[in-house]
């Protein structure tokens, strides 16, 4: 047991492959649903590099930095599978930074679903294709193999946390949401009910969300946020083993400009923190084996990480997103019968939550955060462009024989 | 607040959505207080109206004027006068006009207003003499401009030199959208600070329809619709304005992929046998039915949209478009041009540039063919309707009544 107190610093790095505008008069002529024209809003290749040049490059700079800096400083990532394809296709420095950083030893790479999909909740032979995929991609790219699991959007219930904990797995995150915790504080070690090795840990989302959303917000009364600031709430538990960060990698350049002051703040935070010798960081999984479980973590409800609500309904609240997904993992049997290697993959790469998530009507009227993640105009492009795809799918597994 | 109301028709004897749009306004204006007195062009009985008087312009020594509400432009018009004895005789439009200044001239004279309200140039004249006469504020109500009307040219010299004069007098101008208030400034070099924008809202409750039909109308397409076709309505004056024949070249498209589709064309006008013969050399026949002429505020029309499974308003211009409020407000669908006001306001709706083409049939075919995406458009959509009210507008224009009324007070003691 660690006698330190820790920052568990955990950065989840995603890009989906966005569906271009594909009409109704594209089904069964063109299949190239993730190639949208140069200049397109879909384009996936100019938002990669433009992610890369405003987040990836410069927050792993400051990384490597810190990581050179402060022998104590470590921190997790996990990278999906789509993301880590496009980096080698279109962004191949931003790999390359990223292997530097986990060559360091003290950079944890968290396992998850190689195409960040819901496949957990509609086929479980499928997600768990989806986790091996990743596993081999993780040992390819960066010759490790990961101990920790986040499920996509930090979804999260019992039902995971066994799978999990009968994988073999140490650590699994999720959210440290109220009506899970109770009285509880997320800054503790607990143990998923029904499992036996395996020990969760929860977000801290007050202290995460205030850099992850709120950082550069000028009318929070909080703004500007210092690392002074920070830390003295973070020291508030002193007496609490954890503090778990949990963020989209994002955060630092895209979501928060680097005029906002995001890459000081990043930077500053481990010689701050570590400026007290009883402080530390640590990775999941060591965090997860450093501290003892001090009760059972009973979720039979699905969470996630996102909205006010933390549930799937930013995924799956309405009927295109229901009819679509659905529609999706109805053609499971026929896409893997085909064996046809292309195929198998294009149905992969729709089911990136993301899709689902650009047809989220919730909030729509208020033109708010769904909407800035958005390469559509309405969530109702979306759901033409994805069914539009879905149709063609149908097409080809028509012309491949399948009884569709 | 007394108003002089000026403007050019009222349900249920209009021929398109501004006399729909008088209507559900000055109901409104009348729970908020106001007391109006409506002149129209035209004698008739309005069993729905008892929230303000309606008076018709009637020159001298006539009784009677009979509105020829043909359905076509307000331009190709004409009226009948009769007498006492009963005579009658006919009289184009702009002769009527003139008729129906003086009255309103007349009018003026005689009572004290606080303020005077005129929708559209057809009333202009009228307004500026009132205005003249006796120095009240004049508020002008732009639903549509000659620019507009003209697709986008200048029109007609004429009614461009009426409506400058209007727009250049006025104390206060409403535009029904962005759209038309940015046309105003750039085509009649208004002032913006002088331009309010007033949206349209649509309202109209069940037991304001009347009963022009007692059975339901289109039961030959539910039973079309139960054998897996879907329906597409367009409802509207059949004029270019409209861009109809991008949506008979689009269904053309939808045709060909989705045979068991049938586009309902409601409505009468100058395109209606280009739109005929276009869409038979089309190969269309079999999937398009026109119906002709419908009234805007009866059953019928209410049917029509009621029973389509998408509505589609692909106008070249429109400076609002009220259609796409009533086809959600029935829980239909809608897919609008980019090019109408309406697309301002709502969210929850299909849009799209009218000259796309190939988008207008992919987005047709796409609720066509998932019903998933019919529903949720219907159902956040006619959520959407709830706010936007006639009560948020006419508390805007309330506010400016009474400022210019206070300050023509002031300015006269």
């Amino acid at each position: 047991m660690s006698d330190k107190r820790a920052i568990v610093l955990y950065l989840h790095v995603h890009q989906p492959y966005r569906v271009r505008h594909y009409t109704a008069l594209d089904v069964g002529h063109r299949h190239d649903y993730f190639d949208a024209p140069e200049g397109g809003r879909e384009n996936n290749a100019d938002i990669v590099r433009k992610v890369a040049y405003k987040s990836y490059l410069p927050t792993n700079e400051h990384l490597q930095r810190m990581l050179e800096t402060h022998p104590d400083f470590k921190l997790s990532l996990s990278i999906t599978g789509t993301v880590l394809e496009q980096f080698e296709r279109y962004a191949p420095e931003v790999l390359a930074s990223f292997q530097r950083l986990v060559a360091t030893g003290r950079v944890e790479i968290v396992a998850e679903t190689y195409h960040h999909s819901l496949a957990f909740f509609y086929n479980r032979d499928e997600f768990e294709q989806q986790v091996v995929m990743h596993r081999e991609k993780l040992q390819q790219l960066f010759g490790v193999t990961p101990t920790a699991f986040r499920n996509t959007e930090l979804s999260y219930n019992n039902d995971l946390a066994y799978w999990a904990d009968k994988a073999g797995y140490t650590a699994i995150l999720c959210e440290g949401w109220d009506a899970v915790m109770g009285w509880r504080s997320p800054n503790f070690v607990y143990q998923p009910a029904f499992t036996s090795n395996i020990r969760a840990l929860t977000k801290n989302y007050k202290l995460s969300d205030d850099i992850a959303f709120r950082f550069s917000n000028r009318s929070w009364e909080e703004y500007p946020l210092t690392t002074d600031k920070f830390l003295d709430w973070a020291n508030a538990s002193w007496d609490q083993p954890l503090l778990n960060l949990f963020m989209d990698y994002e955060t630092f350049g895209e979501h928060q400009w680097a005029d906002s002051g995001i890459f000081g703040f990043l930077e500053h935070l481990p010689k701050a923190w570590l400026a007290n010798n009883s402080h530390t960081f640590m990775t999941v999984s060591q965090a997860a084996e450093s501290f003892p479980a001090v009760d059972t973590l009973d979720c039979p409800q699905t969470i996630t990480w996102a909205d006010t609500e933390r549930d799937l309904t930013a995924w799956l609240g309405n009927r295109m997103q229901q009819g679509a997904i659905s529609s999706l993992y109805g053609l499971t049997d026929m896409v893997m019968s085909t064996n046809n290697l292309s195929l198998i993959e294009d149905w992969r790469r729709l089911q990136t939550s993301d899709h689902f998530y650009y047809m989220c009507t919730k909030y729509f009227n208020d033109g708010d955060v769904h909407a800035y993640f958005s390469p559509y105009q309405t969530p109702y492009d979306a759901y033409i462009n994805f069914m539009n795809s879905y149709h063609d799918l149908k097409y080809r597994l028509a012309e491949a024989g399948q009884p569709v | 607040m007394k108003i002089l109301m000026l403007g050019w028709e009222l349900p249920p004897h209009h021929t398109g959505g501004m006399g729909v749009v008088c209507y559900q306004m000055c109901k409104e204006l009348a729970q908020s207080g106001a007391d109006i007195e409506f002149i129209l062009p035209y004698t008739a009985e309005f069993p729905n109206i008892d929230f303000m008087t309606v008076n018709p312009a009637l020159p001298e020594g006539v009784t009677e004027v009979i509105g020829s509400m043909a359905g076509s432009t307000y331009d190709s018009q004409y009226f009948t006068y009769v007498d006492n004895k009963g005579n009658s005789r006919g009289v184009q439009m702009h002769e009527h006009q003139s008729a129906y200044t003086q009255y309103v001239a007349k009018l003026a004279r005689l009572n004290e207003y606080d303020v005077i309200h005129a929708h559209d140039w057809l009333t202009f004249r009228a307004a500026l003499a009132a205005k003249q006469l006796t120095a009240k504020p004049l508020f002008v109500h732009v639903h549509a401009t000659e620019f507009d009307r003209s697709g986008g040219s200048y029109g007609n010299p004429l009614v461009r030199e009426i409506e400058h004069m209007g727009l250049l007098l006025a104390d206060k101008i409403f535009a029904i959208s962005q759209a038309t208030k940015d046309t105003i400034v750039r085509e009649y070099n208004i002032d913006p600070a002088k331009i309010e924008i007033v949206h349209n809202a649509m309202e109209l409750e069940e037991s304001e329809l009347h009963e022009d039909t007692s059975v339901n109308t289109f039961t030959y397409l539910q039973i079309m619709q139960s054998r897996g076709y879907k329906v597409i309505l367009s409802a509207g004056r059949l004029t270019i304005q409209k861009g109809l024949i991008h949506l008979l070249e689009a269904f053309a498209k939808v045709v060909e992929k989705r045979p068991k589709t049938i586009l309902l064309i409601v409505g009468s006008g100058e395109q209606y046998a280009e739109l005929i013969e276009h869409s038979a050399a089309l190969g269309l026949s079999g999937n398009v039915i026109f119906t002709g002429r419908i009234n805007g505020t009866g059953k019928t029309w209410r049917d029509a949209f009621r029973v389509a499974n998408l509505f589609v308003m692909p106008s070249v211009s429109e400076p609002f478009g009220l259609t796409p409020f009533e086809a959600l407000l029935q829980h239909t669908p809608a897919l609008i041009s980019k090019q109408s006001g309406a697309s301002e306001l709502l969210r929850n709706v299909l849009k799209l540039d009218y000259w796309d083409i190939e988008e207008m049939s992919n987005q047709i075919l796409a609720v066509c063919n998932n019903s998933d995406l019919e529903i949720t458009l219907a159902e956040e959509g006619s959520a959407e309707l709830a706010n936007i009210t006639w009560k948020r507008s006419v508390q805007k224009m309330m506010h400016h009544y009474q400022l210019h009324a206070h300050k023509q007070k002031v300015l006269h003691v």
